[in-house]
C-alpha cells in the first residue's frame, strides 16, 4: 500500500466518543488538560460533546458532569490551532444545540444520523451550512447497509448541504474490504470536493487497519481517540495511528512523540477501567452491536444476574440502532422474568 | 334519536385513511367528508369507495356544504403549515378541530388525562400533540398523579416504515412538541423527548421508555398502581398498549417500558404511533359527542340544523 505524501485530517474522539467509556464524567479540568495536550501535538480538530452529542444529557444514555455549553466554552478558548467540532443527533439534539454550540466556537458540525435513516437530517446540515460550519454528514453503524444503500444515503446528506461524509463503523465490525467498497463508491460518486471521513472502533483490533483502508480508498479524514478512550474497546488508538503514517509517509501535522505522551501521561490515567478487548467488547465487534452499549450490559450484568455477553448478542440479533440502550434494561428484565417461569 | 356527530377528514393520506377505516366503526361519530387537494389521489379514491363526499379543493372546496350536512367534527391529519388556515375557517363555521399536526394553536389532549376538561369547555381546537407523546405522556402523569416528578424523559422508538417525509424533514418538531407535552400533560416539571429510528426487517413494533425522577423517594406501590390504571385506560381506546416491563425503580427513577401495537386497520400493526394518533383523535371527537349527547356541553347554535 503506498500513501506516501497523502495529507489527511486526524479528528479525536477522546472527549466525546471516550465520554462513554467514562459513563459522561470527563471533568472540566480534564477536558482542558486533554485539549491543550493535544492541542500542542498537532491534533487539528477535537470533538468536545456528551458521548451521544449535542442534548445527549439524559437518564437514557446517563448526565454529564458538565453542560455541552460549560465544556465547549471551556475548551476553545484555550486552544492555540485546534479547532472543536460538535456532534449531533437528530432526534435528540435540535437546531437550538446547534446554535448554542456554534456560539461557543465549534467550527464543525457533525449531523448523525444511522446509515439508512439519512433524511432526518436535514434541518441541522442545512441549518450548519448556514451558519458557514464545516458540515459534516455521519452515517452510523455503515456496516448494516451495503455500499450502494450507503452511498444513497451519502447523497441526501451532500444534496442538504454537508460538505463531508463519514463512513462509520459504530460497533466495530468492519474489515478492510468492508471499508474500502463503502469509502471507494461514494468516493467515485460524490463531489470530488466533497471530503469522506472513516471512523473506528477496536473492538476487533482492526481500527488502524481500516482506517489506512479508508485513506487508500480516497478518504482524507480519520477520526482517532487519542489513548484509544472511546466506546466499547475504544477507537482507533491515535498516537498508533499517527505512529503507522509516519512510517508510511501519510502526512498528519501530529508529533509521534507528543502524542504518545498525551496518551501515556494525560489520557490513560483518567480512565475508569482499562478501555481494551474483553470478552464483551469483543462481542460488539464480532456481533456488529453499537459500541456505547458496552457499559449498560455490564450494569444490567450486574443487577440482573444476567450475561452482558448473551445481552450483547440479544441486542444484535434483534437489530438494535444506536440510541436504543433503554432495551438493554428491558431485555435484561425479559430475561428475569424468563427464567423466573420455567 | 342518532347522536352521531358529522365528522370531516382532512387529508386523505395514510393518517386520514386509517382515521377513516376507525370512524366508521364508532358508535358517536359519522364521517361523512374526506378532503384532499390531489384530484388523483389514491386516499381520495378510497374515501369514495368508503361512500364519504370528497374534494380535492382543499378545506375551501368543503366550506360550503359544512352547514347542510352538518358537520361538527373535523380531524385535520394534514401539515402545520396549512393547519392554522384550516382551523379558522372550519371553526367560524362552528366546527371543532382536532389537530393531528405539530401546528398546537390549540392546548394538547391526551385523551385520559385531560380531554374531559377540554370537552366541558368546549375548546374549539385541541391538538393530539405527536405520537410519542400519546404513547408515553399517560404513564408520566400516571407517576406524577402519585407525586411530584422533577424531570420526565421518555424514548420514543419507532420502526422506519412508520416515519413519514413530514416528520424526517421536521424531526425537531417531534422532540419540541413532545417535550412541552411531559411538561404541560404529563406533569413534569421538565421534560425531554428522544425519537429513535430503526429500520429493522421485519419492522419493529413501536416501544416506549418513560424515565421519571421524582422530587422524593418513590412511593412504589402506589405508583405501580397508578401506572397499571392508566395502562387500561389508554388500552380503552387503543388496545395494544401494552406494560412490557416495570415499573422499576432505583433511586428516585422510575422507568417503564411500554409497547404500542396497532390495530392494522389500514397502517401496518408494527405503526402503533400512527395508531395511536388516529384512535386518540378519534377519542376524542367521541368524547366530544358524549358530552353534546347528555347534555354536557352545547355544540354552537346553527339555525339550519
Amino acid at each position: 500500500m503506498d500513501l506516501k505524501g497523502r495529507k489527511i485530517t486526524v479528528h479525536d474522539m477522546s472527549l466525546r466518543d471516550g465520554m462513554h467509556a467514562k459513563q459522561h464524567q470527563i471533568t472540566i479540568e480534564q477536558m482542558k488538560s486533554v485539549s491543550q495536550g493535544l492541542d500542542d501535538a498537532g491534533v487539528p480538530l477535537i470533538e468536545v460533546t456528551h458521548g451521544d452529542g449535542l442534548g445527549g444529557a439524559s437518564v437514557q444514555w446517563g448526565f454529564p458532569a458538565a453542560s455541552d455549553e460549560e465544556y465547549l466554552r471551556a475548551v476553545i478558548p484555550d486552544l492555540m490551532q485546534a479547532k472543536v467540532s460538535a456532534l449531533l443527533l437528530p432526534g435528540v439534539g435540535t437546531v437550538d444545540h446547534l446554535k448554542m454550540a456554534a456560539d461557543c466556537g465549534i467550527s464543525t458540525i457533525r449531523v448523525a444520523t444511522h446509515c439508512t435513516e439519512a433524511d432526518v437530517s436535514l434541518q441541522h446540515i442545512k441549518a450548519g451550512r448556514e451558519m458557514g460550519l464545516d458540515t459534516v454528514g455521519f452515517l452510523m453503524m455503515a456496516h448494516m447497509s451495503e455500499p450502494e444503500q450507503l452511498l444513497k444515503q451519502g447523497l441526501l446528506m451532500e444534496s442538504y448541504g454537508a460538505n463531508c461524509i463519514y463512513a462509520t463503523d459504530s460497533a466495530g465490525y468492519m474489515l478492510p474490504d468492508d471499508v474500502t467498497a463503502r469509502i471507494s463508491l461514494l468516493r467515485e460518486h460524490l463531489q470530488p470536493e466533497t471530503e469522506l471521513g472513516f471512523h473506528g472502533h477496536h473492538n476487533l483490533s482492526m481500527g488502524v487497519a481500516n482506517s489506512l483502508a479508508a485513506v487508500e480508498a480516497g478518504a482524507n479524514r480519520i477520526d482517532c481517540a487519542c489513548g484509544g478512550m472511546g466506546a466499547g474497546a475504544g477507537n482507533t488508538p491515535m498516537e498508533v495511528f499517527i505512529a503507522v503514517c509516519e512510517r508510511m509517509g501519510i502526512e498528519t501535522g501530529v508529533d509521534v512523540t507528543k502524542i504518545a505522551d498525551v496518551a501515556e501521561d494525560l489520557v490513560t490515567p483518567i480512565m475508569d477501567f482499562p478501555v481494551r478487548i474483553d470478552r464483551n467488547s469483543l462481542t460488539l465487534g464480532y456481533a456488529g452491536v453499537y459500541s456505547s452499549f458496552l457499559l449498560f450490559a455490564r450494569r444490567a450484568e450486574e443487577k440482573y444476574g444476567v450475561s452482558a455477553r448473551e445481552l450483547l448478542l440479544e441486542m444484535g440479533r434483534r437489530k438494535m440502532v444506536g440510541g436504543q440502550e433503554d432495551m438493554i434494561e428491558d431485555m435484561a428484565l425479559t430475561m428475569v422474568k424468563e427464567r423466573q417461569a420455567s | 334519536m342518532n347522536n352521531k356527530l358529522k365528522a370531516a377528514i382532512i387529508g386523505p393520506g395514510n393518517i386520514g385513511t386509517d382515521l377513516l377505516m376507525k370512524a366508521m366503526r364508532s358508535d358517536w361519530i359519522e364521517p361523512v367528508w374526506m378532503v384532499g387537494v390531489e384530484p388523483t389521489s389514491e386516499g381520495l379514491k378510497r374515501a369514495k369507495g368508503f361512500g364519504m363526499k370528497t374534494t380535492s379543493e382543499g378545506v375551501d372546496g368543503m366550506l360550503a356544504h359544512v352547514i347542510e350536512d352538518d358537520i361538527r367534527i373535523a380531524f385535520d391529519a394534514t401539515s402545520a403549515y396549512v393547519h392554522a388556515e384550516n382551523s379558522r375557517k372550519l371553526n367560524e363555521l362552528g366546527v371543532i378541530m382536532i389537530d393531528l399536526t405539530p401546528a398546537a394553536i390549540g392546548p394538547f389532549c391526551v385523551p385520559p388525562i385531560n380531554l374531559k376538561a377540554h370537552a366541558h369547555k368546549l375548546e374549539m381546537n385541541v391538538n393530539m400533540v405527536t405520537c410519542g407523546g400519546q404513547a408515553t405522556i399517560p404513564m408520566v402523569a400516571a407517576v406524577s398523579q402519585v407525586q411530584p416528578v422533577d424531570y420526565g424523559e421518555i424514548v420514543a422508538t419507532v420502526a422506519s416504515q412508520s416515519v413519514g417525509p413530514g416528520t424526517r424533514m421536521n424531526i425537531d418538531e417531534f422532540t419540541r412538541t413532545t417535550s412541552a407535552g411531559v411538561e404541560q400533560v404529563g406533569g413534569a416539571k421538565k421534560g425531554k423527548a428522544i425519537i429513535i429510528i430503526n429500520p429493522a426487517e421485519p419492522p419493529m413494533i413501536m416501544r416506549d421508555t418513560i424515565h421519571c425522577l421524582t422530587e422524593d423517594e418513590p412511593d412504589q406501590k402506589a405508583i405501580t398502581r397508578s401506572v397499571e390504571a392508566m395502562v387500561e385506560a389508554v388500552q380503552e381506546y387503543v388496545p395494544g398498549y401494552k406494560l412490557v416491563n416495570g415499573p422499576i425503580f432505583d433511586g428516585n427513577r422510575v422507568s417503564i417500558f411500554m409497547e404500542v401495537e396497532g390495530l392494522g386497520d389500514f397502517l401496518p400493526k408494527y405503526s402503533g404511533n400512527l395508531d395511536i394518533m388516529t384512535a386518540a383523535g378519534l377519542r376524542t371527537a367521541e368524547m366530544f359527542a358524549e358530552e353534546a349527547a347528555s347534555g354536557g356541553i352545547e355544540l354552537p347554535v346553527r339555525a339550519a340544523a
